[in-house]
């Protein structure tokens, strides 16, 4: 379990202090795939790096199975960063050795050379897809095939934790796709906890079972992916979760009531809703924005509808609305 | 010098050319690479410390030991060699036992060249990726691990080419020291061409150091490429 309490991180820069996380208090699960989403400057690289102390927080603490890592010596430190590895970005393999060798170097840090080393590595690279490419230098391979040459290189130490950087920034759609796919793979298969931080809330959607909203180095939420995506509370996970539905109420506020409807789950999303209403109760919706979604395994939709300004239809809409299931509405103002 | 391709002169530059050149040449060749081997022994530790020990380096060290090898470097390197030279007769004469004579002259040419050969060392390591050394801190390797597993075997090849320009700087210098009794290429150039007007000796000597700055240059740019990992693409 890793436990982040009242963590702060303060910079100072030639123009001043900068606090690049307020006050954060974050606790991951064993075995959780745990998100933390935020535009760029939110905090999240430090965030990450908080947790493995490459960045001393200026305040607060990091407990990862209940050890201060605060505490610890550098040495000890060295020894539980073999537990809490990470992938980047950039990748950041050793461009003068072999994909084998990369996949060797954490080994080679523990002590351990020669055929066993080798034939972990070997195995390792299987796990990844490209065992074929052992002999190959990371100049020669593409950028997914780098990041999963990273990924057993993150593994070979047999892990724990495993912390995601933007990982799948610099990749393709379809690149992203297979890389969270592998780390989903390797989340259930080895029973890693991963931390995954990114930008992209197609990321989040596609594999995370809990999330957190960094903001100008504040949470501004957490909970389960599925809560957030059925009511997002904060201003943040809106922005997030509805980034279209946003623009639309700017059209016309003023001469209509908007209430944002949210299905929760597949038994909403199969009953034709609108008509519905407008059948018994005989309320027409006006759809001005509305989308699906999959998050995990659940199908997940969300619908702007306007009504007349009278003060009387839109609550009607919402009454009837509120009582089926797997429903959340909410006025929009 | 109406007479530099006469009959006589001639014969008596091919008679120095056959006797004096072959040793020359040798002389100048293990000055050059000895030199240049001391040079980075004693170089390519310090532009590590200087690399590492900054502020923000993997292993930050006192400023006033920093601010030291900083001065120190910049002083050796601002003497000109020739008064350099004679700076460290005590010190030649103390590790030599002569202070004239050919293997007399590494020492100076070594106190001249690692300075230099720091600079070099320090420029090709700043070149790594930081995101790199990042990524083996959060393997947990020390900081003696990142300078021996990741920042010297990553910036090989930008260490042959620097070693190859500090070659032909010291095979520069090995000339110079023709003057204080040095052997070589040099010598024969000084003693021949300046001190007794034989301008086609010194002219030959001439060509053979550029034949051999040449050679030290190509070999060294052909083994960076060919160190060079990130090159091999696809």
């Amino acid at each position: 379990m890793i436990e982040l309490k009242n963590l702060s991180k303060t910079f100072s820069t030639p123009d001043g202090t900068l606090d690049a996380l307020k006050n954060i208090n974050i606790t991951i699960q064993d075995g959780d795939i745990f998100g933390i989403i935020g535009m760029s400057g939110a905090g999240k690289s430090t965030l990450v790096r908080c947790i493995n102390l490459l960045e001393r927080p200026t305040s607060g603490s990091v407990w990862v199975d209940g050890v201060d890592l605060s505490t610890l010596s550098n040495k000890e430190l060295r020894n539980i960063r073999r537990d809490i590895t990470m992938i980047f970005q950039g990748f950041n393999l050793l461009m003068q050795r072999t994909c084998l060798k990369n996949v060797c170097f954490p080994l080679e840090l523990e002590g351990k050379y020669g055929k066993e080393a080798k034939k972990r590595a070997l195995e390792l690279l299987e796990i990844v897809g490209l065992r074929d490419k052992a002999n190959s230098y990371p100049a020669q391979l593409s950028g997914g095939q780098q990041q999963r040459v990273a990924i057993a290189r993150a593994l070979a130490t047999n892990p724990k934790v495993l912390l995601c950087d933007e990982a799948t920034s610099a990749l393709d759609p379809k690149t992203t796709q297979s890389i969270l796919s592998l780390i989903k793979e390797i989340n259930e298969k080895l029973g890693i906890t991963v931390v995954i931080i990114t930008h992209q809330m197609s990321v989040i959607e596609e594999i995370c079972r809990n999330v957190a909203i960094l903001e100008d180095g504040e949470v501004v939420e957490q909970g389960t992916v599925n809560r957030i995506f059925s009511a997002p509370k904060s201003k943040a996970a809106k922005h997030l979760v509805f980034p279209d539905g946003e623009n639309a109420l700017l059209i016309r506020k003023d001469s209509q009531d908007v209430l944002r409807v949210v299905f929760n789950g597949s038994s909403s999303t199969n009953t034709p809703l609108i008509a519905k209403m407008a059948v018994e109760i005989g309320v027409c919706a006006n759809i001005l924005y509305a989308s699906t979604k999959s998050v995990g395994d659940k199908a997940f939709g969300s619908m702007l509808l306007s009504f007349p300004n009278d003060g009387v239809t839109a609550a009607r809409a919402a009454d009837y609305l509120r009582a089926l299931n797997g429903i959340t509405v909410e006025e929009v103002k | 010098m109406g007479d530099l391709f006469s009959q006589e002169v001639l014969q008596e530059t091919w008679d120095i050319v056959i006797n004096d050149m072959p040793l020359a040449l040798w002389e100048t060749f293990y000055v050059t690479v000895l030199a240049t081997l001391f040079a980075v022994i004693i170089g390519l530790p310090l532009g590590v410390l200087l690399v590492v020990g900054e502020k923000d380096g993997i292993l930050p060290l006192p400023k006033p030991f920093m601010g030291f090898l900083n001065v120190l470097i910049n002083v050796l390197r601002s003497v000109p060699f020739l008064i350099l030279m004679i700076l460290v007769f005590p010190l030649t004469r103390l590790i030599v036992g002569t202070i004239v004579g050919t293997t007399a002259s590494i020492v100076p040419l070594v106190i001249a060249a690692f300075p230099f050969v720091a600079r070099l060392v320090e420029s090709s390591l700043r070149e790594i990726n930081p995101n790199i050394i990042e990524a083996a801190q959060s393997m947990g390797a020390s900081p003696f691990r990142i300078i021996t597993k990741v920042m010297i075997p990553e910036s090989v090849p930008s260490l042959i080419s620097n070693v190859t320009i500090a070659v032909t700087t010291v095979l520069g210098y090995t000339a110079m020291s023709g003057i204080i009794g040095g052997g070589g290429l040099g010598k024969i150039a000084i003693n021949y061409g300046y001190y007794r007007y034989k301008y086609l000796v010194m002219l030959i000597a001439v060509v053979i150091l550029v034949l051999l700055v040449q050679l030290f240059q190509s070999v060294g740019t052909r083994l960076a490429k060919s160190t060079d990992k990130r090159l091999k693409s696809k």
